[in-house]
């Protein structure tokens, strides 16, 4: 028989203003950002020279040097020094699954408390060297004599010099994720005007969010960065049909510059406890997190979009808990293209979708767009992709709070290699 | 932030040139740090007329470890034993003619006193004198300590204490304060104290040991030194900023163990969401300082209504709401607790282009004195501190002209530190501040502005 568990708490959140690649933050690396991050949360629940239970954390695009990210992280943060930590790493869906890993161990009760978050950067990005260059190198440095050496040396041409810069595509398809997501948007038919539409409602979301105050105690600034840098609360559906597509191709092509996410650098944690350990120290608990699920399609051979494994995953978590997809207050769907958003709720909404792929025998069927990505989300906000689900998890577990016990919120996020990771928050 | 000038003028060379100039030297001040003795030196007290606190003044300074000589040993002793504090106990007065007795004590005291030394009067408030003669010569002390302050030399401070009948046992405290170096750029200022229960047996070290503190306006400048200093004298502080001064405040409380709270204090709502999250997570919080302020300078007729607004808003409005907030909140001020305002020179002096700044913080003297009365009945108190020119990020963007003349136009002749007004919010924080209500004490090195 299992132990029995509990349901872990989200005592608060922290994050950095997200900066648009190469900006406010294209000297900060990845553990500068996330000590920023967790020196932020430190402060605002006093946990200065506090041990927790366990730091998670990762980076989607990762340095050698950061083979230790989230416990260098540690050791350079207010937190105590005898703070574990590890890295993860599951693409967009990294900081999302560090939370489920966290809570996980608090239910077990291995852990009373820890933190979950993640950082990532597009400005400081790892460059690689030219592969055949790193071969000749790796020759070298095995070379034992001169003559060895010499003889490794003259595999060296110049072409080799050419970096190799890491790019957001993938590496079965050689696709950018946008090139994907284009594909997936022509199959079910999504149009511009309500990619744009979605944009527009994110960005006055957000903007009105942090005008209320909202993301006071959610968000430090960091390096003069005092609100999310892509936000442009004056944005419009006539500004954003200005813009030429940049995924897709030719007539039937939509995604803009603007309905899709910019590369962007920040990091995000959550504090993650029981209820007992936020009790004993006078903390909040904003919500649980009740359940998590994750799915992965074969974009490669099964006919599947990049983007859509979150539509197979959010079923199971339904079914799991007795649950339909209209027993929510809010859903938070990451935006990494507002045509996902679209294909994933029109995928829900799909008899035939819901029936061949899914096995279902009615579709799980539409859901109440005002509760959708109330405060904005990533086409806003940006998308540091590591830094993402920490982000959602502490705006919705402080929108639940607000609204009050027994409210319900769905998270889902969709990650590179065809995967998704979706969760439900409890009041 | 260092002052080149009074380092300069103590240096080597800066003595030889600043003498033969005839330029001010300014002292390096006796400022307070853990562990210090309160007196590095000896202290004499004497009194003129039949005075009531001489033995309980000797007591104290003995308890502190301080060797007190008598009077008649005083005049004619060797220059190798100066004297670290005088202290005359003047309640004994009856008229005018018992000021000779001050003067005859004080004269050869004075002469003797060693560099940051104190001169510390106490006395009966006029206003409870049995008759004019006696009123005249308790109100005569106000004129001969603040004139002794501006004589005195080497960082020397002279001030007067208001003891009125039975508020004896408020005496400690503010006496401890005025002689320490906590106190080193607080000159020529008169405080009363009131009758009030004084708890007993205070940790001298760290005397705000378990209790909450909010400081506004924490991120930087005057209030970073106040939570540094709260949290050095053992409270834990909630550090109140601006949520765009979020980066330097959660760096000031992750200094000083504290905890960060992005707030904007003139927000609809700032004072029951500050009130609600000091009852969750602190169980309430026992000493509230009102830091935070703006300015927006301009002369009057050309002063557009946001600014006059926004100064308005934030330096006055913004305590008045709080305060009450906190005052209607029930378990938000904990028993005994201490609101702390920081006022302004300017708002007891006036200041060209700051009309509206200075009315806001004259307006927190008038505030500050009208709740005395219901913090009292409350066992609390509430008192202003009023900065003369303080070196910060602020003062330093000054044309450097009007920042060395503002900066010296003192008794001091220096600007103070943000650690001085921190010491004196401090030390009104103190359980042992009980009897100090509705005072506004000037940090101000006695500047000759509003003086
Ligand atoms: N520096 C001086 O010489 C001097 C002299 C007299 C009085 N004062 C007073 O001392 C206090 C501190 O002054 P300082 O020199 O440190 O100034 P400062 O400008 O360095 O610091 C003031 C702090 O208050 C914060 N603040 C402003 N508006 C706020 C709001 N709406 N909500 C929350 N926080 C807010 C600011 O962000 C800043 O961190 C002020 O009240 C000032 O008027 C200063």
């Amino acid at each position: 028989m299992a132990a029995p568990t509990r349901k872990a708490a989200i005592v608060g959140g922290n994050r950095i203003p997200f900066a648009r690649s190469n900006g406010a933050y294209a000297r900060a690396s990845n553990q500068d950002m996330l000590t920023a991050t967790l020196d932020g949360l430190v402060a605002r629940f006093g946990l200065q020279g506090q041990q927790v239970g366990e730091v998670v954390a990762g980076a989607v695009l990762k340095h050698a040097r950061d083979f230790n990210l989230t416990r260098e992280s540690v050791l350079g943060s207010r937190l105590s020094a005898a703070t574990p930590a590890y890295d993860v790493q599951q693409a967009c869906g990294t900081g999302l699954e560090a939370a489920v890993l966290v809570a996980n161990k608090i239910a077990l009760g291995q852990i009373e408390s820890g933190i979950a978050g993640g950082t990532d950067t597009t400005s400081d990005a790892p460059v690689a060297v030219n592969e055949d260059l790193r071969r000749v190198l790796m020759e070298l440095n095995r070379a034992k004599t001169v003559q060895q050496r010499l003889k490794a040396l003259a595999g060296l041409r110049p072409g080799q010099l050419a970096p190799e810069i890491p790019r957001n595509a993938e590496p079965r398809t050689g696709l950018a994720m946008g090139d994907h997501a284009a594909i997936t948007a022509r199959e079910w038919e999504i149009g511009r005007e309500e990619q744009d539409e979605l944009t527009v409602r994110s960005h006055q979301a957000l903007a009105a969010a942090y005008d209320r105050g909202f993301f006071d105690d959610l968000v430090t600034p960091f390096l003069g960065l005092s609100r999310d840098a892509n936000l442009r609360p004056d944005t419009s559906v006539e500004k954003l049909a200005k813009l030429k597509p940049v995924f897709g191709q030719g007539e039937g092509a939509t995604m803009t510059a603007g309905n899709s996410t910019p590369l962007t650098d920040g990091a995000s944690a959550v504090l993650l406890a029981s209820d007992e350990w936020a009790a004993e120290r006078d903390l909040p608990v904003l919500a649980h997190l009740v359940d998590a699920q994750t799915a992965a399609v074969d974009y490669v051979h099964g006919g599947e979009g990049l983007l859509m494994a979150p539509a197979y995953a959010v079923p199971v978590l339904l079914e799991r808990n007795g649950l339909t997809l209209q027993d929510f207050d809010f859903y938070e769907v990451h935006e990494a293209f507002a045509s996902t958003v679209l294909a994933t709720l029109k995928a829900w909404e799909s008899p035939a979708f819901c029936k061949e792929k899914l096995g279902l025998d009615a579709p799980l069927g539409s859901i109440d767009r005002s509760k959708l990505n109330v405060n904005g989300s990533s086409l806003a906000a940006g998308h540091p992709f590591a830094a993402t689900g920490g982000r959602i998890v502490a705006t919705l577990a402080k929108l639940l709070h607000e609204a009050g016990p027994g409210k319900r919120g769905l998270i889902s996020i969709c990650a590179a290699g065809g995967q998704g990771v979706v969760a439900i928050l409890e009041s | 932030m260092s002052d080149w000038y009074r380092d300069f003028a103590n240096s080597g060379v800066g003595t030889t040139i600043t003498k033969q100039l005839g330029l001010p030297r300014p002292a390096v001040l006796r400022r307070h740090e853990p562990g210090q003795p309160l007196l590095p030196g000896p202290a004499v007290v004497g009194s003129a007329g039949e005075g009531r606190l001489r033995d309980e003044l000797t007591r104290l300074l003995r308890d502190a470890g301080v060797t007190v000589v008598s009077p008649a040993t005083v005049d004619g002793g060797t220059d190798g034993d100066r004297l670290a504090a005088v202290l005359l106990d003047a309640t004994g007065l009856t008229g005018p003619a018992d000021l000779a007795a001050a003067h005859d004590f004080l004269a050869p005291a004075v002469k003797r006193l060693a560099p940051s030394g104190r001169v510390l009067v106490l006395a009966d408030p006029p206003a409870d004198a049995a008759s004019p003669a006696q009123a005249a010569a308790r109100q005569a002390l106000d004129g001969l300590v603040r004139s002794l302050a501006k004589e005195l030399r080497g960082g020397a401070t002279a001030n007067l204490v208001q003891v009125p009948l039975g508020a004896e046992a408020s005496l400690a405290g503010p006496v401890r304060f005025f002689l320490s170096g906590r106190a080193a750029y607080v000159d020529g200022q008169v405080l009363t104290v009131t009758a009030a229960d004084v708890p007993a047996g205070e940790d001298r070290e760290r005397p705000l040991t378990g209790k909450v503190a909010v400081v506004t306006g924490a991120a930087r400048g005057i209030g970073a030194a106040i939570a540094k200093v709260l949290s050095r004298d053992g409270a834990h502080v909630v550090a109140v900023d601006v949520p765009a001064a979020g980066e330097q405040l959660a760096q000031v409380a992750n200094e000083i163990g504290g905890t960060a709270v992005a707030l904007d204090i003139t927000g609809a709502d700032a004072g029951t969401r500050l009130a609600q999250q000091l009852i969750a997570r602190h169980g309430g919080v026992d000493v509230v300082v009102h830091n935070a302020g703006i300015t927006r300078d301009k002369l009057l007729v050309n002063m557009d209504a946001a600014r006059w607004n926004s100064v308005m808003a934030v330096n006055l409005q913004a305590q008045l709401d709080i305060t009450q907030a906190l005052l209607d909140t029930e378990g938000a001020l904990k028993p005994g607790a201490r609101v702390i305002s920081v006022s302004s020179q300017s708002g007891i002096a006036g200041n060209r282009g700051q009309t509206n700044y200075a009315a806001s913080k004259a307006g927190i003297i008038g505030m500050v004195r009208a709740w005395a009365p219901e913090f009292a009945r409350r066992g609390a108190t509430i008192n202003a501190v009023a900065p003369g020119f303080i070196v910060t990020e602020m003062t330093a963007k000054m044309p450097l002209g009007t920042r060395e003349v503002g900066s010296r136009l003192n008794s001091l002749q220096q600007g103070g530190l943000p650690v001085d007004v921190a010491e004196t919010i401090a030390f009104l924080a103190q359980p042992g501040s009980a009897g100090v209500n509705g005072q506004v004490v000037r940090v101000c090195g006695q500047s000759v502005l509003g003086a």
